[in-house]
Order: C-alpha cells, then structure tokens, then sequence
C-alpha cells in the first residue's frame, strides 16, 4: 500500500513546478497551462486524500474544478485571442501599456 | 511491492513532464507534452478508484482543455517564439520562491493527520460503482453547487462569445 | 434512492436573480435600445431586494445560509450594481461596447456575490468566487477594441485564477486535516481533533489568506490592481472596486471568524503585518501617481488595509464596523467614480490628474462634489468616511490593537497629500482649456445619493451601524 504523504507530496511537487512555470515563462499561453498544472496537483491531492479517508466529498470538488478549469480555459484564450487581434504578441513583458 | 513500483514510475513520470512541459521553447511541444502527462495523471486516479474522475480527465482536459489550447496556439507566431528567450530575465526569484514554497509546505505536512475515514469504503465504492456513487453524491447532496458550476459554464460561453467574436451587433 | 426537493424559502432571491439575468440576456436579443437592458436589470434588482427581505435560514443541507450578515452584504452588492449600471449607461455608448451582455454579466457577477456572502461551505464559497471572477474578468476586457482593456482582462485573469489555485490548495488541506468542507463542522472538528497548534491547518490558513488577499487587494497581493482598473472600462472599475473586495471580505470574516475561530491567534497575526503593508503600499505608492483611476486603485487598495482591522479585532464590533465601512466605502467609491466618467468624453479621457486643474471654474457642481468625496475618501468630518474609519479604529482600540491604529491614523495622514491634492488642482489653478462634461440623468442620480448617503452618514452615523451591529445578531 502506498503511503497518502507520497501522494502528497506528488501533488505538492506539481503544484511547486506550476508556480515556477506561473512566475518566470514569458508566454502567456505557456502561463496558462502552468495554471492547469497547479489545478491538476490540486485534484491529486483532493482524490488521493478522499481515497484514504474513503469519503467522495474531495472527488466532487474535484469534479468542479475540472469544471470551473474548462470555464476558464475558454474565457482565458479569448482573451488572448481579443488581445491578439489588436496587438499580435503573446508574451507578457511586450504588453505593458500599463506601466506598474 | 507491485503497487510501490507502478507509483515509482508514474511519480518520476509526472514530475519529468511537468518540468519538460513548463520549459519548452516552443508551446505545440508544451501542449503535447502536457497531453502525454494527462494520461499519467489519469492513471494515477485509476490507482486510487476513481475510474469516473480518470475518464473526466481524459475527456475534459485532454480531449477538450488542451485542443482549445492547441488552437490558440497555432494562431500565435510561434516561428518568432522559438527564437527569442523563454523566461522572464529575474527567473531565479521565481525559482527560489517556487523552492521556498516546497520546502515550506513539505516541512508543514509532517504533522498532517488525515481525518478519521468515512463511510465510502471501498468495497461499497466497487459494489455500487464508482460513477454510480458520485452521480448519487452529486445529484442529492451536491446539487446546490452542481447548479452553480451550470451558471459558470453559461457565463464562460457568453463570455467567450462576446469577447472572440469579432464584431457584436450593437 | 429517493430525492427530496430541498427548502427554497432562503435561496428565493439568488434564484430570482438567476432567472431573471437569463431572461435579460434572452431579452437583449430582441431591444434595439439597450439603457432598457440597463433598467430592466435595475429593475430586477429591485424585485430582488424585496424578497430578500424575507428571506432567511439555512438550505440545501447547510450548503447556502441566508443570515444577517449575508444579507447586509448583499445590500452593499445591490447599491454597488445600481449605481454602476446607472453610470454605466451613457459611458458604454461613448466607449462603443453598448452591448447588452455587460449587463447581464454585471447581475451574474452579483449572483456569484451573493453566493460567497451566504456560503457555508467550502465548495459553495469555491464556485460562488469563480462565477463572480469570470464574469468580472470578462467585463474588465469588455472593450476589446482597446489593448489597454485586453490587458487589464488578462493581467485579471492570470492573477485571478493563479490565487484560486492557492484557495483550492488550501482548501484541500483543510478537507484533509477536517474531512469535511462544511465551515461550521470544520470549526467543530479543529478543536475536537485537538489541530490548534496545528502546522498543517496554519499552513492552510495561510493559503487561504493569498487567496483572499487577491481578492481583496490587500498587500503583497496587490500588484494586479492598479493595472486593472486602470485599464478596465471606468464603471467597471467602480464596479469591482467595491463589489469583489465587499464579497472577499465577507467571506474573509465569515471563514476566519467561524471555521477558524479557535486559531484567532494564528491569523490575526497574518492580517496584521498584511494590514500594515496594505495600507503602506496603497498611500505611498499613491503619493506619485498621475492617473486618476490608478490613484484610485492605490486608494482603494488603502481602504482594504484599513476594513482589515475590523477582522483584525475579531469580535462582533469588530465586523459591524468592517460591514459599515464597506457600505461607505461603496458610495464614496462610485461617486468619485462618477465624476471620474462624466470628464470622458468622446475622443477625451479625462484620466490624467491635470485634466482636473481649474474645474471648479467651469463646473463648480462638478468640483464640488469631487471635493466631498475626496474628503470623505480621506475621512475628514462631517463625511461618512470619517465615520467609517473613527468606528474601525474604536473597534480595533477596544480589542487592545492601538498601536496598530496609530499607525494606521499616520497613514490616514498621508492619504490627505494625493487626496487633496486632487482638491487643490481643481480649485486652486487657472484652467487651461475647458473640459466637456458628459452629464446623463443616470449619472446625476448616482452623483446625487452617493452625496446624499455620504452626507447624511457622516451627520447621522447611528442608523448605518445599528443596522451593521443588528444583522450581526446571532451571528
């Protein structure tokens, strides 16, 4: 039987390489898919931590978070489709009419 | 021992993808890599009796996630992209604030303790079927928020409409 | 298996508003004029607020409570999107994104509003927060003709999405440690199990406090907004100026203050040096802006740090004065907001600081009303800014924080220079050039209640805060 803290941290492990991605990849695209790499450490964690405790409450959320990820993936490249229209880049440092 | 070693391989597996899929140059490479680590990420679901949420992951994420993202993909310069460099140029902050994190949290899940288990056994799960299970948790205790997450699809369609398209009717 | 019909007496007015928002987006099909989109939404509003009224309890197995403090919350939500499609109307004409979707989506954000202020579980406050985060996304990219907007949209999204990832991290772990999602259980739980001293369930807390942070605006989590509502459509950044942060404090009180009640120690350290850097960051990097909205993006930014202490004091006085700050804060906010929007007009922005100068020769009314508001942003007497700060501050005295409130008074202090500086630019220099006004009955209603509510809580504060301390009652 493997152990739940390897799972753990599996997940854990995941959800560090989506933050790293989030932080340092130029491409907007590629910061996305960093996003879905941090969900997915999520749902690791959640299933393995509802089979251990044999409770289903973590699949479910599971289930809408693989849902809320299809909204977001959709309304996120539209956007990046709006912006690409008026701009045709797709890296973050080259969009910066707003200086901060 | 069996069970340790197909864990091994599917661990090492899907950490080697996540790496590769963050640092490719060019992003088909990075979806596709990351098509490869769905699958892996499904398997493990299939470890741990969860053959419904294994088949959502296929069919939402790799079938449907990752070939929007395949699209938008194609409709950015991607001959532009494999010349110019990846990352950000203060990528080690990143790299140290990601390392500080694991560290972090790792430390902290020592002295996680699991709560006390339910009543979901896995006999009942396999005599009932897993989709089964769900769909009954989902349908009766779950309704409320499977009612929210209708409305959140209704406002991604509306909302990828409106800002896609390219000209509204006004 | 048998199915029952769960009770639906507390839910009635989310459930009004839903069909009523479908309907709306199937209506704008067929009107030609869309400021009849923009009353029938108010309209619904209206319809909403009765049933709200009588509304109350809890449902669908403890998932969704209608209590008190969700209902004061929904107030401010409702005074916020009144407000905001009234300003709304003749502004999205000028902006050429006069489209009846950025209404409904306006009322689809509420109902996610709603939802977080009335959830009691986890899952509910998950979702309830992504519908009311998309559709806001969506309206901050909503001129998707101009880059600056496709900017705000984006930088929205990828931060508003990488902080929910952490929520969810953080919820997962609580359902871990707890086995459960529901927020009362899991403060049952935390102090049966003995988890208090707890590093996992700290851990937790503080993934959840990023995620709310975001939220909110509070420091260091803050690098979002000023590039958002600076880029996003004006009424909108009226809009989620108050709406989210009002919603993300709501269930910043309602998570710290009952799931994770025996750990007040824990998180009330967290918030504290969060409040500090929020109200360090918001009035300093203020001090050097030029662009009114960004100015406002620090300010509101500020103005988190300080309804932070109201949960700081973590005590019910604490929390009516938080809830009555957020309703002031509202109506100083879109009011500002509103005469931010009357100085665009076509082909002129009215965004940079020295558009302002000499106002008050042209349009004294204008000038006049702006100066109430940045008074009342800055919290001087007789406006209700002043009163929104004196009861969080009195709060946050009495449950033994004063050194805290000394340095938030400091800053206070500090806010005065950009504020007024504002003041001073409209009344103290010649003006160039004449600016055009863009006045509308929409926006001249706003401008007048806001004035009017500003006013009149700043002379009559007890009516606001009692109305705060009762919806309290049992909480």
């Amino acid at each position: 039987m493997v152990p739940l803290s390897w799972y753990m941290l599996l997940s854990l492990a995941v959800f560090t390489i989506g933050v790293f991605g989030f932080l340092t990849r130029r491409n907007i695209i590629l910061m996305f898919m960093s996003i879905e790499l941090m969900l997915n450490a999520v749902n690791i964690n959640l299933i393995a931590i509802s089979h251990y405790m044999q409770d289903l409450r973590g699949q479910i959320l599971a289930l809408f978070i693989i849902a809320v990820a299809a909204a977001e993936a959709a309304i996120g490249l539209a956007i990046v489709i709006a912006l690409f229209r008026n701009k045709a880049t797709a890296h973050v440092d080259e969009v910066q009419e707003l200086k901060g | 021992m069996i069970l340790e070693l197909f864990f091994a391989y599917f661990a090492f597996a899907i950490i080697v993808l996540s790496i590769v899929v963050i640092t490719r140059r060019n992003p088909v490479h990075s979806v596709l890599w990351m098509l490869l680590l769905f699958f892996h990420i499904a398997s493990v679901y299939l470890f741990l009796n969860a053959e419904f949420m294994a088949a959502v992951q296929l069919i939402v994420y790799a079938g449907g996630i990752m070939v929007l993202f395949l699209f938008v993909v194609l409709l950015v310069h991607i001959k532009e992209e494999i010349k110019i460099s990846k990352f950000i140029g203060a990528w080690s902050a990143g790299f140290t604030f990601a390392a500080a994190l694991f560290v972090v949290v790792a430390l902290s899940l020592r002295s996680f303790v699991v709560a006390p288990p339910g009543k979901y056994t896995i006999e009942l799960i396999q005599q009932e079927t897993h989709t089964k299970a769900l769909g009954k948790l989902l349908y009766t205790e779950f309704l409320f928020p499977f009612e929210i997450a209708a409305l959140i699809l209704t406002v991604a369609i509306v909302g990828a409409l409106v800002l896609a398209k390219r000209r509204l009717k006004s | 298996m048998n199915f029952q019909v769960p009770e639906l007496g507390p839910i009635v007015p989310e459930l009004i508003l839903t069909t009523l928002a479908l309907i709306i987006l199937i209506a704008d099909l067929f009107i030609k004029r869309k400021e009849i989109v923009a009353l029938m939404s108010i309209a619904s509003i209206i319809i909403v607020t009765f049933a709200l009224i009588s509304s109350s309890g809890t449902t669908f197995g403890g998932m969704f409570i209608s209590d008190g403090y969700s209902t004061f919350f929904k107030i401010v939500f409702f005074i916020n999107v009144i407000l905001c499609v009234l300003i709304s109307m003749k502004y999205i004409i000028i902006e050429k994104i006069n489209y009846g979707e950025y209404y409904s989506l306006i009322l689809f954000s509420t109902i996610g509003m709603m939802l977080m202020a009335s959830a009691a579980d986890l899952i509910v406050l998950y979702l309830g927060l992504e519908l009311m985060a998309l559709s806001t996304y969506i309206l901050a990219g909503f001129i998707k003709h101009e880059t600056r907007s496709n900017e705000a949209a984006l930088k929205y999204m990828l931060l508003g999405a990488f902080s929910s990832a952490f929520l969810l991290y953080g919820i997962s772990m609580v359902y871990g440690l707890t086995g459960t999602t529901d927020i009362k259980t899991i403060a049952a739980i935390i102090s049966e199990r003995g988890l208090e001293g707890n590093s996992a369930i700290l851990l937790s807390i503080m993934l959840l406090t990023v995620a709310f942070g975001f939220k909110i605006a509070a420091a260091p989590f803050h690098m979002w907004a000023p590039d958002v509502y600076e880029g996003a459509p004006t009424a909108i950044t009226a809009f989620m100026s108050v709406g989210p942060k009002a919603a993300g404090f709501a269930v910043l009180g309602r998570v710290f203050m009952v799931a994770f009640a025996s750990i007040k120690i824990d998180w009330a350290t967290i918030l504290i040096i969060m409040s500090i850097l929020t109200m360090g960051v918001g009035n300093i990097v203020a001090l050097s802006q030029t662009n009114i909205k960004r100015m406002l993006a620090y300010s509101s930014i500020a103005h988190a740090g300080y309804a932070l202490l109201g949960i700081i004091a973590a005590n019910n006085e604490g929390l009516a004065s938080m809830m009555n700050y957020m309703m002031i804060y509202a109506f100083m906010n879109i009011g500002a907001f509103a005469v931010i929007i009357m100085l665009r007009s076509e082909g002129f922005r009215g965004e940079d600081i020295n558009d302002y100068t000499g106002l008050a020769k042209h349009h004294p009314w204008a000038a006049a009303l702006m100066l109430i508001f940045m008074f009342s942003l800055t919290g001087i007497p007789p406006t209700a800014g002043f009163i929104g700060k004196l009861y969080i501050f009195l709060a946050a005295i009495n449950a033994g924080y004063t050194w805290l409130v000394v340095i938030a008074v400091i800053f206070s202090a500090i806010s005065a220079f950009f504020y007024l500086r504002i003041v001073m630019f409209m009344y103290m220099r010649e003006p160039k050039d004449e600016v055009v006004l863009t006045t509308s009955a929409g926006t001249g209603f706003v401008l007048g209640i806001t004035t009017i509510a500003v006013l009149f809580i700043g002379v009559f504060p007890s009516y606001l805060l009692g109305f705060a301390r009762a919806a309290l009652a049992g909480f």
